[in-house]
């Protein structure tokens, strides 16, 4: 019994606390931004604002699917984040992961708009992109710690980066694809300079983009928590080590998506596989052929 | 258990009767009657063999029988020299005398002792063989028999041949039956070879130059594999004193891995593996219910049950070695191949290669985890892909293409369509449908098993296979509010089928789990002689609930909101003055446009022809030196 209160105390703690975490984190983002680039910027809690504002205007449908796409794609969301946040499978939790990004890649497709299909169809090839090396991070976890399930891995004897340098590397490389950040920010960019249409997202407006902001909070804080999967063990000291390993990663991507232009889809696919097989595969390779 | 002998003889008395039938009213009738019947004994045969739980063993001297298969192989080896003379093909000939010659000497050489063995044997893999090939290949009956009055209808210039096409419908069932249910190798060679010529004469069907060359491809080919059989049998009888397939997987001589990699190899022939996936892509030009029949409970399910019939056996074998990696690879490539094209029945081919690979992969790894899986995946393939194959047939009759391109919007202009094509690829590849399920159960089994190799195979093949399935929903859930639905002209017949195989596929989702545990796990503990662990966890079934929920309850609750919540319906944006409801607008030239909206198939990435030549020399090599390797080590 105890052991449900825990997993879903943390599952309602994450459906509470997500959107407030990912919107700081998304404020940080443009505030280090615009340092980077010697702006002033907006305040912290812009984010919010912004999300405010949206569920506050009038909402702009093409068609009836539309909206039942963006839902789906926010419930499965939540689903996904619930499953990892309540310590299952955390193969099951990637497979729901990418059902979920399908129902936004439908949104985007439904619409029968030019722009938003080329975007539905380029966020499908960024799919393509990063999902081999998402399975290698779920398989790379169970050999290092000898379970899928997040709430056996996160009390394992040793971190699972130990064991797995390059499937870490791998995921933090193929990670730049999931939150959409130059140089891949094919689907849909959050930068003037790169599109002036918003990709996939072009006929989503009012709540319906509200809707979407919020739940790439969500998934954000998904992602960012693989990112401490790979640092938490059994110790108090993998407390410390993970929210340096946490701002690390946040850092890098932020400074990646600032000195990139975006790329070729044919390049990003190139890369992301490149990058799975020499680094993902070599790490595989030698943990099952060679400890 | 006449009811054995029933579901073998029954379709093939149907065969001869169907041959006779001009009538079309009749045939339809018959078609029906027989098809209903024969799933009905299937399914009574399940009950049976559930109830009582017991394996079946019977048929000790059957002297009668092994001549009448004598004959027929030699009838079926002058039919193919004959026709192979017809169409200046005799290396096919060739292929077909030397196993044929082979057999028959085999049974007059005195190498063959009076064998007092079962020929008969049920098993659970059996009657989950039984079900699908009874349920499926039934329907599909049931829908050829609309279906090959429109095609008709459509085709003017192909000679009207369905007296001929139903029988061999009938005789492939038969067949299937057969196979499934002997336990003898000769037995099971001879059913073998009844599938491969039928499949040729029904890829023949329209007897245009394109169908004569495929059909052929697909002869050589599965005699190719047939050769393998018959050697595997010459082998085992002479140096193992074996005739009963069961009887290699306890065999304790070291020399039996031989028999069982030239099986297998005759398996991926059947299967459709690489190098040999050409045969299964010629098939496409025949009538769409062969395509349904070939790809999914018949004709490849064969190869495959060998291979899954054997993977004890290969467990941790060079064998299972090259059997899985052959597998594994074949999976990728052809995944790969299905992103590239836009004919829907193509990707489907290639889809079907693909999956096959898979469960190949899972019979080579051979451990009760991967033949769970290996298991699971064959179910779910042949519903979905038996279902997929109709619907796209029906979509080719209404719309007059099966190009994925010309189904933009289905959804609105042919609903029920559209659905069923919808419930099918979801099967394929969604959460929470069987397949990808068993896809990740196999790959949990492929780490478990230290074959990082396979790992990695399925990692991006999962990748390219949910590509080429996504571009095709968005194709056909693409959503304008101006389109209108159009009058459907699928007739009843076909319906009942789909609607059939799309109710089958949402109760598999409910019934797995106890499929799972009642069946799969007394299944596995049978062919490993040990209790095998429960492969689904309680913890995994309490996720699979919740995905169940998200899948069906989900886009409900999702629809209630969005019908309440307050929006304004527009046109979508177009970088100009829209026109028509968004289907034209008037650009920065002051001309008017239409858009076309097409698919985005990675040509520059992936095709045309990059990988087709090098990968099937990569399979044919590695799986030379697999043989090589696991027959010269065994010598």
């Amino acid at each position: 019994m105890a052991e449900w209160t825990i997993r879903l105390i943390s599952i309602a703690s994450y459906l509470i606390l997500a959107p407030l975490a990912g919107g700081l984190i998304a404020g940080l983002d443009r505030k280090i931004t615009a340092r980077m680039q010697g702006r002033k910027g907006p305040s912290i809690l812009q984010p919010f604002y912004d999300l405010e504002k949206l569920f506050s205007k009038e909402t702009l449908i093409v068609n009836k699917t539309q909206y039942v796409y963006i839902v789906c794609f926010f419930v499965t969301m939540m689903l996904t984040g619930g499953l990892f946040f309540g310590g299952f499978d955390i193969l099951m939790v990637f497979l729901t992961l990418t059902t979920a990004a399908m129902f936004f890649v439908f949104a985007g497709a439904s619409t029968n708009s030019p722009v938003a299909t080329m975007g539905a169809q380029r966020e499908l090839a960024q799919m393509l992109a990063y999902e081999p090396m998402i399975l290698i991070v779920a398989v790379g976890i169970y050999i290092a710690t000898g379970s899928f399930k997040i709430s056996e891995v996160i009390f394992s004897d040793m971190p699972a980066i130990v064991k797995l340098p390059g499937i870490f590397i791998g995921f933090v490389a193929v990670l730049t694809i999931k939150f959409r950040k130059s140089p891949f920010d094919l689907s849909t960019s959050h930068h003037a300079h790169q599109e002036l249409v918003m990709g996939v997202s072009t006929d989503m407006s009012g709540k319906m983009l509200g809707l979407v902001e919020l739940t790439h909070w969500y998934e954000n804080i998904i992602l960012y928590g693989v990112v401490a999967l790979f640092f938490v063990y059994n110790s108090l000291i993998c407390i410390p080590v993970t929210i340096v390993g946490l701002l690390a990663v946040f850092l890098l991507e932020i400074f990646i998506d600032n000195i990139c232009a975006r790329v070729k889809a044919s390049v990003m696919i190139k890369y992301a596989w490149g990058v799975t097989i020499v680094a993902g595969g070599i790490n595989i390779l030698v943990l099952e052929y060679f400890i | 258990m006449e009811l054995i002998g029933f579901l073998i003889f029954f379709p093939f008395i149907i065969a001869l009767a169907l041959a006779f039938v001009k009538n079309n009213v009749v045939r339809k009738a018959v078609t029906y009657i027989s098809a209903v019947i024969v799933a009905g004994e299937a399914i009574a045969f399940a009950v049976n063999f559930l109830v009582s739980g017991k394996t079946v063993q019977y048929l000790y001297d059957t002297e009668v029988i092994d001549i009448i298969m004598l004959i027929g192989e030699i009838f079926m080896m002058i039919m193919i020299i004959v026709l192979s003379a017809k169409y200046k093909k005799l290396y096919v000939a060739a292929l077909s005398v030397i196993q044929t010659a082979a057999i028959v000497w085999l049974e007059f050489s005195g190498y063959m002792k009076e064998y007092e063995l079962h020929h008969i044997y049920a098993d659970r893999l059996t009657v989950i063989m039984v079900l699908m090939i009874g349920v499926i290949g039934s329907m599909i009956c049931i829908y050829a028999a609309g279906y090959m009055r429109d095609y008709h209808h459509h085709h003017k210039e192909f000679t009207d041949r369905r007296k001929f096409f139903f029988s061999m419908l009938f005789v492939f069932l038969g067949s299937m039956f057969g196979l499934v249910f002997s336990s003898n190798m000769i037995w099971i060679y001879f059913f073998w070879e009844i599938t491969s010529v039928s499949s040729f004469l029904l890829i023949g069907y329209t007897r245009t130059e394109e169908a004569v060359n495929n059909s052929f491809r697909a002869l050589w080919m599965n005699l190719l594999g047939g050769v393998g059989f018959a050697a595997a049998i010459i082998f085992s009888v002479i140096k193992l004193n074996i005739i009963n397939l069961a009887d290699l997987l306890t065999c304790e001589s070291g020399t039996v891995i031989i028999p069982i990699m030239l099986l297998a190899f005759a398996g991926l022939t059947k299967s459709a593996q690489l190098p040999f996936s050409r045969w299964l892509m010629g098939a496409m030009v025949a009538p769409t219910p062969t395509s349904a029949l070939l790809h999914s409970a018949t004709m490849v399910k064969a190869g495959v049950y060998l291979l899954i019939r054997l993977a004890p056996g290969m467990r941790g074998t060079s064998a299972g070695m090259t059997v899985a990696i052959v597998g594994g690879f074949t999976f990728f490539v052809a995944s790969i191949r299905a992103i590239i094209h836009s004919d829907g029945k193509k990707i489907l081919a290639y889809s079907t290669v693909s999956n096959l690979g898979l469960i190949t992969a899972c019979a080579g790894v051979g451990t009760d985890e991967t033949v769970w899986a290996g298991v699971f995946l064959m179910i779910f393939h042949s519903v979905s892909k038996s279902l997929l194959f109709q619907s796209v047939g029906a979509v080719e009759n209404t719309i007059g293409s099966r190009d994925i391109e010309d189904m933009h919007g289905l959804i609105k202009r042919y609903p029920r369509l559209a659905i069923v094509i919808t419930v099918g690829i979801a099967g394929m590849f969604l959460a929470p449908f069987g397949m990808l399920i068993s896809k990740w159960a196999a790959l949990k089994a492929f780490v478990d098993a230290h074959n990082a190799i396979l790992v990695l195979l399925l990692a991006f093949g999962s990748a390219t296979t949910m590509f080429y399935w996504t571009k095709w929903l968005l194709k056909i859930l693409a959503w304008s509010e101006k389109t209108v639905k159009q009058k459907n002209m699928t007739s009843s017949g076909q319906w009942v089928s789909l609607i059939g195989h799309a109710l089958i596929m949402v109760v598999l989702v409910f019934i797995y789990p106890l499929i799972s545990k009642t069946f799969m796990q007394p299944m596995l503990n049978s062919l490993y002689g040990y209790e095998v662990n429960q492969v689904l966890q309680p913890t995994d079934m309490i996720i699979m609930a919740f995905m169940v929920i998200a899948i069906f309850v989900v886009p409900f609750v999702a629809y209630l909101i969005s019908k309440h919540s307050k929006s304004v319906t527009t046109t979508a944006y177009m970088s100009g003055i829209n026109r028509d409801n968004g289907r034209r607008f008037i650009d920065s030239f002051g001309q008017e446009k239409t858009t076309y909206l097409a698919n985005w198939y990675l040509i520059d990435i992936f095709g045309p022809n990059k990988f087709l030549k090098p990968a099937t020399l990569i399979a044919m090599a590695g799986l030379i030196i697999g043989m090589i390797i696991t027959i010269g080590g065994a010598l």
